[in-house]
């Protein structure tokens, strides 16, 4: 075994030479990163929008593993719906409306106000894309964006809902930061599946959907709006009902909601 | 191939595998063989990482100032393990998402910094290199063996396809549902252990110490 001081003399040791192999090092390295991250970015955002694309169409039912993604998402209709009146808005091309990076710019987003954050979403864009599933012709179901913090980072999913705009159908998280498996659970489908044929809101109208802690009992007065939670994943759970409380109230999607269930959309 | 070329690439395999003799990598092992696919990945990753590591620390072996090494060795496996997950993100996006953090954590795996310093600091590149293949094929026997298992037992399944029809779905077999959690993966390692060590008796370890037995007029 040789040793590497001894075979270069005392020269690798000093200060100097030290400092300048330390710099060589992180530049060659980070030259390396920087340069995989800028090559590979084009592929990692067509993935990322091809997985976007499939969790749409698997809360819509419509996902065949032989089938080719991009060509059943055609029959997926979108819209631009505005908040605030929850109307669809007909100058906005829904192909090019991308309410994350509209959130971002001032002019076309709002800030949530603090008292309702309870999602923290922080800012939002004035109007929302939302997803229409047709059967014949009539609305079969309805998909909406959702987003929210969970423990560690901001869960984004849709959730879809049939044509009444209060039984859940379906919810889905593409991009989620929750611990491996524990929090994670909210993208496994027998979770997936506990959500179906839920109810959103009661007969007044209060939004009653929630994660609780544990198991639903069959005799829980409310099991149809309450879904299993997962011990020791607490946060993950109450972070998908804060995420419903928001989106689902009157400064996410309530309004559009109220004109659905009233029969006021196409 | 010379012997010591031979040596450094298949010795990991069995006679000195960073798994079953080192006891290292467990973690990733334990977590990621619940499937066969994310595990053949993982190795993949692992293999790729342990070589390139390797060889980058072999090469600049000579100027490398002592004082800086652990940092910088990790500086470049690091760099390595961003670039092989940026990769495996554009390349193979459904089983990156599914080993999520873990291909990350190969940045701690014992056994890259275990080769890059004991190994690589003091030998040539390219058996450096062929070192940090043989390591990487020594991890991904031991993760193959107990991911085939665990997705076998688990679910009847092996890469996808089913082996043993399911109860549920009209066959006979009723899965393990434990084979699918963290602790079985500990089990079926220890077991490979065993099974090695009886195989190869001098890898058994002596004991550290041997507890003395007290007679009880001694306690007294």
């Amino acid at each position: 075994m040789s040793d590497p001081v001894k075979d270069m003399g005392a020269k690798t040791e000093t200060i100097a030479r030290t400092l300048l192999v330390a710099f060589l090092v992180s530049l060659v390295c980070s030259s390396l990163v920087a340069s995989a991250a800028v090559l590979l970015k084009p592929r990692q955002v067509a993935n990322a929008l091809l997985d976007m694309r499939r969790n749409i169409l698997a809360v819509a039912g419509l996902l065949d593993p032989e089938g080719d993604v991009n060509e059943l998402y055609e029959s997926i209709e979108s819209h631009v719906v505005d908040f605030e009146t929850g109307a669809y808005v007909e100058d906005i091309d829904p192909g090019t409306f991308d309410p994350l990076e509209a959130a971002k710019d001032p002019e076309r987003s709002v800030a949530v106000p603090a008292g309702i954050d309870v999602a923290r979403v922080g800012r939002r864009a004035k109007q929302a894309l939302v997803y229409l599933v047709r059967q014949d012709g009539e609305v079969s179901r309805i998909i909406l964006p959702v987003s929210g913090y969970g423990l560690w980072s901001t869960m984004y999913g849709f959730l879809a809902l049939e044509a009444d705009g209060n039984t859940v159908a379906d919810i889905t998280f593409y991009a989620h930061g929750e611990t491996p498996g524990l929090g994670d659970f909210i993208v496994k489908p027998a979770w997936r599946a506990l959500w179906r044929d839920k109810r959103l809101f009661d007969e007044s109208g209060d939004l009653k959907i929630e994660v609780i802690k544990g198991r639903v009992l069959a005799h829980d007065p409310l099991a149809d709006y309450h879904v299993d939670g997962v011990s020791g994943a607490t946060l993950t759970g109450n972070g998908v009902t804060k995420m419903m409380q928001y989106w689902l109230g009157d400064h996410g999607y309530g309004p559009y909601l109220r004109n659905l269930q009233r029969g006021e959309s196409p | 191939m010379s012997s010591a070329a031979k040596r450094a690439l298949l010795d990991p395999v069995v006679d000195n595998n960073p798994v079953t003799l080192h006891v290292l990598g467990i973690c990733s092992a334990l977590a990621v063989t619940t499937s066969l696919l994310p595990s053949l990945y993982m190795c993949l990753a692992l293999t790729v990482v342990a070589a390139l590591a390797n060889a980058a620390v072999s090469t600049i072996r000579h100027v490398l100032p002592s004082s800086i090494r652990i940092i910088v060795q990790m500086t470049i496996i690091a760099s390595l393990v961003i670039v092989v997950d940026e990769s495996l993100q554009a390349f193979a996006f459904e089983t990156s998402r599914e080993l999520s953090v873990f291909v990350g954590l190969i940045i701690t795996n014992c056994i890259v910094l275990g080769r890059t310093e004991s190994f690589a600091s003091k030998n040539p590149v390219g058996l450096s290199f062929l070192d940090g293949i043989g390591n990487g094929l020594g991890y991904s026997v031991i993760l193959i063996l107990v991911a085939s298992t665990r997705e076998l037992l688990g679910a009847g399944t092996l890469l996808g396809y089913t082996i043993l029809p399911n109860v549920a779905d009209g066959g006979w077999y009723s899965p393990n549902g434990m084979m699918l959690l963290p602790p079985s993966a500990f089990f079926i390692i220890g077991l490979i252990i065993w099974a090695v060590r009886s195989w190869k008796v001098e890898q058994v370890e002596k004991p550290g110490f041997r507890i003395h037995e007290v007679h009880r007029t001694e306690a007294l």
